[in-house]
């Protein structure tokens, strides 16, 4: 996919400097992601473990507005563990005959609620910042997968003689290192029922697979069309050639 | 329904209304150079191109909202929700980069090969109205699904009109339909984003019209002696358009499903947020020579702001195609008979490239210095240099082949130079 882009915009003789942008720090590392490549699928392992990670750590401060429950059918879950994870969730609903809103259980159909009801209200209790909504970050950031994994597995000593203020933290590759988001990710912050061990490493890099299908649910449907449609076009335009050169012959 | 009443009811329609007749004429028999390279084939792209996008615009509009509260999520929810949402929104979204790719091609193939001389200039112009009309689209189009690049694109561009001497504010604030970019903005952009489309195929048809009036000019740029310089456009000219629009969609289709995003800034998938300033405002790739035009004029001149110097400067960088038929007064059509101006042609596609790569980068040292030079080399070209290297004395032009045919028949050897255009042996 890099290499597409980069021809793609050698093609198209300019593409905005967004790469240069993405860091003022460190380099970001890059992974090997399950999805990237043509052929790439989300590995469903890694999406699960993502999904708990979301779910026990930064769904605390993170909404994830655009994913609603039935779509993690997508992550291998049948119906009823569908039912039973929106069950845990309550969700406001109404107004009823009396006119009032109620909790109720949440039902497959219902969007994960976001933690705060407004952004100053999240702002508030984030040290001025707004944690900002997951579902679209891994699209949303120049280096996508590369940099949410980036941004958690990050933080560092600031510096010599970098004044880091209260409620601020030293990260590699936030864009200018300074962010309001605390650590969320420490050995064990999670433990996988699958028995994956829960290293730093391994759940930035689960929740970031999580978050790149969050951000885009149609890629590999998107992909494996691309394929058909690819090799269809090649067929067809090497028949055109042909008939091409078969008409213009006698001109020639 | 058999053969021969179908027949007859197309020549009753026909006696009538000559759609067939015309049909025919224009685009079966209609008789062509026979020496058109594959620098030809970007106009019909782009006509295609143009159909792809009102069709998915059409679909796109029946589950878009224009309104700043729901605009963003609409084209989400047509994302993940609508079947095939995802497909016609990347359709619509790269369509917009590629139609620019194959019209930018399409301009410089005529700037190479004098397409705007004599007698075309009315073609040229119509051209140029049509890239016009396109860069509005395409413009109120971006802003449309309110992601913060978006938002203060339309900010950045409407402020513009700011620099305008007295009443410069007072057209902001009648353009924004309000005191800032909000939903009647929104609003506004939408309907010209579904009207304009349709304003492009009426100067699409007239574009055509004057080209179909003295038919293409070609490589060679010297006109057809006569029947033996030209064939039919079907089914030479049919046949090696499809194969151009095979080549076009391959290139498209590899972007459209393996990097749907690499040609966007991803932080337009961030809802429009008028608090926050995005650290960089950049435009889509293909207005980035203009934005770098507009900033590399940072100091005041006279009376004249440098903003308002800026905003004459990058208009006026797309309205000086308009005189480029009498700025060029040279006799000689093609390039390839005109090695000075050549020469300055691939220093100007250079050029653009250049301030391309300088609107992308931020507008400090070194890249400002850059995109002056640029700029000004810009302009030096087409108000100096053109009308300089028309006089013979300073390019002189290479001797011109006799007719269409000859160079093209030379393969079949010296005595068939100039023969009829008929089917004969091919050379060995
Ligand atoms: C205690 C609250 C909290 C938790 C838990 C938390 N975050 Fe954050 N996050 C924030 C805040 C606050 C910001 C905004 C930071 C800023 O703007 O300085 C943020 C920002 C982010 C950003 C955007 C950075 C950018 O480029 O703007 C990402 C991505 C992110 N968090 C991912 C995560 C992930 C993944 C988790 C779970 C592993 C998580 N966060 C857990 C509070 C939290
Ligand atoms: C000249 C042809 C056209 C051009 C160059 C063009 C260009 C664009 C661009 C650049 C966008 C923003 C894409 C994005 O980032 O999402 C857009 C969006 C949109 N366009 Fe067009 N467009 C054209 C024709 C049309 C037509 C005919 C319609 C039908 C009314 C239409 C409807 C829409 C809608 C509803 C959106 C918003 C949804 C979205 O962002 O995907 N467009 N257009």
């Amino acid at each position: 996919m890099k290499k597409l882009s980069i021809g793609a915009a050698v093609l198209l003789f300019s593409l905005p400097a967004g790469a240069a942008l993405a860091a003022e720090g460190k380099e970001l590392p890059e992974r090997d992601w399950s999805f990237s490549g043509i052929f790439g699928q989300f590995d469903r392992g890694a999406m699960q473990r993502g999904l708990q990670v979301y779910r026990e750590v930064c769904s605390g401060c993170h909404g994830l507005r655009f994913i609603a429950f039935r779509n993690l059918g997508a992550l291998g879950y049948g119906e009823d563990e569908i039912k039973a994870i929106a069950a845990e969730y309550s969700i406001e609903d109404g107004p009823n005959e009396e006119g009032e809103m109620f909790e109720r259980p949440g039902r497959p159909p219902d969007r994960f609620p976001s933690p705060f009801p407004n952004d100053k209200a999240a702002a508030a209790n984030n040290n001025g910042a707004v944690p900002p909504d997951l579902s679209l970050i891994v699209k949303a950031r120049t280096g996508g997968a590369d940099y949410v994994h980036g941004l958690l597995t990050g933080y560092a000593e600031p510096p010599e003689g970098l004044e880091i203020l209260e409620g601020q933290n030293y990260n590699l590759y936030f864009p200018g290192n300074v962010t309001a988001m605390a650590p969320p990710l420490f050995e064990d912050a999670v433990e996988y029922g699958d028995g994956t061990p829960a290293t730093v490493e391994r759940m930035a890099m689960d929740v970031a697979t999580f978050l790149a299908w969050t951000a885009e649910p149609e890629m590999e449907e998107r992909k494996s069309m691309g394929i058909g449609v690819m090799l269809f076009l090649l067929v067809f335009t090497g028949v055109l050639y042909a008939v091409k050169r078969k008409v213009w012959a006698d001109l020639h | 329904m058999n053969g021969l009443t179908i027949t007859a009811l197309v020549k009753w329609v026909d006696h009538r209304l000559p759609i067939f007749s015309l049909l025919n004429e224009e685009l079966n028999e209609y008789p062509t150079p026979r020496n058109l390279s594959y620098w030809w084939n970007f106009g019909s792209l782009a006509g295609i191109v143009l159909v792809i996008m009102i069709v998915t615009g059409i679909v796109l509009a029946m589950q878009y909202t224009p309104h700043v509260d729901y605009a963003f999520d609409s084209v989400e929810r047509i994302m993940r929700d609508v079947n095939y949402g995802w497909l016609l929104r990347y359709i619509h979204m790269n369509g917009g980069s590629f139609f620019f790719a194959l019209v930018y091609i399409h301009i410089f193939r005529g700037l190479y090969y004098g397409s705007y001389k004599e007698p075309r200039e009315l073609l040229w112009i119509l051209g140029v109205v049509l890239f016009l009309l396109m860069m509005a689209t395409a413009f109120v189009g971006y802003v449309l699904p309110w992601g913060q690049m978006s938002y203060w694109a339309a900010k950045v561009i409407t402020n513009m009109f700011s620099a305008v001497p007295l009443i410069g504010d007072y057209i902001v604030t009648w353009l924004w339909g309000g005191f800032t970019v909000g939903n009647p903005t929104l609003n506004r952009f939408y309907s010209f984003h579904y009207l304009l489309p349709f304003v492009i195929i009426g100067v699409v048809i007239l574009h055509l019209w004057a080209l179909h009036r003295f038919g293409s000019n070609n490589p060679l740029g010297i006109e057809a002696k006569g029947p033996q310089d030209k064939i039919p456009f079907h089914p030479y000219y049919t046949v090696k358009d499809a194969f151009g629009l095979g080549v076009f969609l391959v290139l498209f289709a590899a972007i459209l499903f393996f990097a749907p995003n690499a040609l966007g800034e991803p932080i337009n998938y961030v809802e429009a947020n008028p608090l926050v300033t995005p650290a960089h405002i950049v435009p889509e790739w293909y207005f980035l020579p203009y934005y770098a035009i507009l900033r590399s004029v940072t100091f005041d001149i006279w009376f004249l702001s440098a903003k308002l110097i800026g905003v004459v400067l990058m208009f006026g960088s797309s309205l000086i195609l308009f005189l480029m038929p009498w700025l060029d007064r040279s006799p000689v059509r093609s390039a390839r008979f005109r090695p000075a101006y050549k020469m300055a042609f691939w220093v100007l596609v250079f050029d653009c490239v250049v301030l391309g790569w300088v609107g992308a980068n931020p507008p400090e040292p070194p890249y400002l210095y850059i995109g002056q030079v640029a700029t000004v080399w810009y302009f030096f070209h087409f108000l100096v240099l053109v009308p300089l290297l028309s006089l013979p004395a300073l390019d002189r032009p290479k001797p011109l082949p006799v007719s269409i045919g000859e160079p093209v028949l030379k393969g079949g050897g010296a005595a068939s130079a100039g023969a009829p255009a008929k089917p004969m042996e091919k050379a060995p």
